[in-house]
């Protein structure tokens, strides 16, 4: 097997030392007993299966007709039950701990009085909602969905990269590469006891559904709220929809009719109780909020506010999953729920402080710097893979306005192989487990979505940014 | 059903008729040019008027040279109606619709977009035509099979099936528009026999000159291909056949929603006083008048169509 580079990283599947790790052992069985030409040939089918079914993305800023397919590798990311359980411990804990810290923040906001996040990173953080101070979200849910980004540097190092709590995507990914592993290889689910994924679309009408507003008589009617179908993520949107037999609704599709929001049907307009929304709090009310926008729905806001509709997830929950506020998060775990972090955070330098600003400044070369507000894997500098030219021109961006960054060390990615021409090859890879919250609890798939870096050595996993997916498996005990 | 699927699900049919439609076009377009180079630019031209498109080729292209013509009805983005254009409307209407596809429904159109696209990525060479024109058949036989094959029985099929007859309709009606004064002349000697060459190309481009043959032997006049294309109710492209299954579809409708609708009662009105009456009348009152005026209801209907079940606000 080809190896990562120099250094030497975690293999999920050889471990360190290049004996196959126990949660590998049945897959790499059957793999090793397989014609490498009748894998690869599955594998492209794979890719024409996703084709036809239209799990394409367009790229910002790419000619329109080009649509993209992320790419699909056949080799499983596999978890073994003991591991999924402490991360799930961990993650169900984090969810926790943003609910209690957004429903403070837009309360009595204790942890400010206590010193314990600074009050400016609140009051001068763009993603807070001063309209949201008192406001009582339905069934006292902020996060109805999100996605806790992980990432693996040992046998038992694991790190929260990230939080997720506007509107995480990926998740139709999560159940299409399961479906396409079932379609192509049927006999490995035999053999492998793999748990399912499959019931998340009804368990994600379950969870809004029991956040209906009080305004809602009799069974909750749920719409998803897409911004059309030259968003990059509306295959998702209809995916969910359509499982979910919700309909998928857009800005025009809306407006607000005695008191309720109500979508125009063929029969004229029917009221909406639960609007699990893929637009960005910007763009909900143009009333309200940006008075140029077209992709949500004038007087939402007063609707939300009289108890007329739920709004998934919650206006305002970005200030959460700010990567500023990050940095924070061992600090509110621990104020809201008593426990220290079971998932480590990664070290972080926030570069608004001047002594972590000076030290970041000094050792760039070797540091992953992250915009604030930014997403994607946009706007961010890998320094260890990055050129003179490129570490001098984002030291420049980073002095004009430190505040709107944050430094973290280069982490070791730990490694799971992909399927090359030439056999296996390691990639690294990171993990976004997919959390629906509830007045009843919380629910989280096994698993999540596996994001690979297809480039040797690289370290971004994004898809914007040539990433692509693998299908992950949590195995039963 | 929200109305902006309802929407999309009539456009969508909309318009791969329309590619349908407008491959058989081409096809006895092409033909005629072959066949007769003499009359080929008057051929081409006939064509394009009746694709809606005449005015935007010459602004573009000026004489009606075959290959350019055909370039432009095929695979010109600029052409609203070239194939490729109508194709990529269908998908983008059937992707709006998605959740009311079937997977089956879905993957078909996906897939003819896909291999339409690929097939006219470059100018197609005029010895490939009749394979590209077949697969434009083929891939709409396909998505035709998904449908019939898969979907539901309900609102969102009818409102489909009503862009489907509205949309081929308005084409034997533009088709009889663009080459009524063919017919005409004829009327007056009873038994003088129309061009045959032409009469064959009309015949063509609704896919049934052999379906006439078995009718009316050979027995050709203008009046019994008028009749044949107007009134004759087994013919699944005639004015009658089309506006029958309208009416069927809006009373399924009108009777699912317990709500009537100004779109059923002019679909109802179009189907009595247009449709059932004797083809001698309608070449008694003029042809032309007669196509013009049904062309103006069927874009009415489909207004109203629109208006009644609040596709857009």
């Amino acid at each position: 097997m080809e190896r990562a580079g120099s250094i030497q990283f975690f293999d999920e599947m050889q471990g360190q030392g290049g004996e196959t790790r126990t949660p590998y052992r049945e897959f790499c069985e059957w793999f090793d007993a397989e014609e490498p030409s009748r894998i690869h040939r599955k594998a492209q089918q794979a890719e024409a299966f996703f084709r036809t079914t239209g799990i394409t993305f367009a790229v910002y800023g790419q000619d329109e007709a080009d649509e993209r397919l992320i790419p699909f590798d056949v080799v499983p990311r596999i978890i073994a039950a003991s591991e999924w359980r402490r991360l799930s411990r961990g993650i169900e804990q984090r969810v926790r701990a943003l609910n209690a810290f957004l429903h403070d923040i837009y309360h009595r906001q204790e942890i400010l009085r206590a010193g314990r996040v600074p009050t400016e990173l609140i009051s001068r953080n763009e993603a807070f909602l001063p309209m949201m101070m008192g406001m009582d979200p339905p069934g006292g849910v902020y996060t109805h969905i999100s996605g806790i980004d992980i990432v693996r540097t040992g046998a038992n190092e694991f790190y929260v990269l990230e939080d997720n709590a506007r509107t995480p995507s990926g998740v139709s990914y999560m159940l299409e590469n399961r479906e396409t592993m079932l379609q192509m290889f049927p006999e490995l689910f035999a053999k492998v006891p793999v748990r399912e994924v499959s019931d998340y679309p009804i368990n994600l009408l379950r969870s809004l559904s029991a956040c209906a507003p009080p305004m809602c008589g009799g069974t909750p009617t749920v719409a998803v709220l897409t911004p059309g179908i030259h968003n990059s993520a509306y295959f998702e949107h209809s995916f969910l929809a359509d499982q979910m037999g919700a309909e998928l609704v857009e800005g025009h599709d809306l407006r607000v009719v005695n008191g309720r929001v109500a979508m125009r049907t063929t029969q004229g307009y029917k009221p909406i109780d639960v609007l699990y929304r893929r637009v960005d709090d910007d763009f909900l009310d143009p009333l309200n909020f940006r008075p140029d926008s077209v992709l949500g729905v004038p007087g939402i806001w007063d609707v939300y506010r009289a108890g007329g509709i739920t709004i998934a997830n919650a206006p305002g929950t970005g200030i959460a999953d700010d990567k500023a506020l990050y940095s924070y998060m061992p600090d509110i775990i621990e104020f809201y729920t008593g426990e220290k972090a079971l998932l480590p955070n990664v070290p972080t330098w926030r570069c608004s402080e001047p002594e972590h600003l000076k030290e970041v400044l000094d050792r760039l070369p070797e540091l992953v710097v992250k915009e604030v507000h930014g997403s994607g894997g946009y706007g961010m500098l890998v320094g260890p893979a990055a050129s003179k030219k490129e570490i001098a021109a984002f030291r420049a961006k980073l002095e004009a306005n430190p505040r709107g960054y944050i430094a973290q060390p280069t982490l070791s990615l730990s490694t799971v192989p992909i399927f090359t021409r030439n056999g296996l090859a390691p990639r690294h890879v990171d993990l976004r487990p997919f959390v629906l919250m509830s007045p009843a609890g919380i629910t989280i798939t096994p698993g999540g979505l596996t994001r690979v870096a297809m480039t040797k050595g690289s370290l971004v996993v994004n898809s914007s940014q040539g990433g692509g997916t693998k299908d992950t498996w949590v195995l039963e005990d | 059903m929200l109305g902006k699927t309802a929407g999309a699900l009539y456009w969508m049919a909309r318009y791969l008729e329309r590619s349908e439609n407008n491959a058989r076009l081409i096809e006895a377009g092409f033909r005629i040019a072959l066949t007769r180079s003499n009359t080929a630019q008057a051929e081409w031209r006939s064509v394009l008027v009746t694709a809606g498109s005449d005015r935007r080729f010459k602004e573009a292209h000026g004489d009606y040279n075959s290959s350019r013509v055909v370039d432009f009805l095929l695979r010109d983005p600029a052409n609203p109606s070239s194939i490729i254009s109508v194709v990529k409307q269908a998908r983008d209407n059937a992707r709006t619709a998605r959740t009311y596809l079937t997977r089956e429904v879905w993957e078909a159109v996906n897939t003819s977009w896909m291999t339409l696209g690929a097939l006219m990525k470059r100018q197609v060479r005029e010895d490939d035509l009749p394979d590209v024109l077949a697969a434009i058949r083929q891939q709409s036989a396909q998505v035709r099979g998904a449908w019939t094959g898969t979907m539901l029985r309900n609102d969102g099929y009818n409102f489909a099936r009503l862009g489907t007859f509205l949309e081929r309709a308005d084409n034997t009606a533009r088709i009889l528009d663009v080459k009524y004064f063919l017919l005409l002349p004829s009327v007056a000697h009873i038994g003088s026999s129309i061009d045959n060459v032409q009469w064959e190309t009309i015949l063509r481009s609704v896919s049934a000159h052999r379906a006439y043959r078995w009718l009316y032997g050979t027995e050709i006049s203008a009046l019994k291909i008028a009749e044949f294309l107007i009134l004759y109710k087994q013919m699944p492209r005639s004015l009658a056949f089309c506006c029958d299954k309208m009416l069927e579809n809006l009373d399924w409708l009108q009777r699912s929603y317990g709500q009537e609708t100004e779109a059923g009662r002019m679909a109802t009105a179009i189907c009595r006083d247009r449709l059932s009456r004797p083809i001698q009348s309608i070449f008694d009152g003029g042809l032309h008048e007669y196509i013009t005026d049904f062309l103006r209801a069927n874009a009415a209907l489909a207004r109203q169509i629109e208006r009644d079940y609040r596709f857009v606000e």
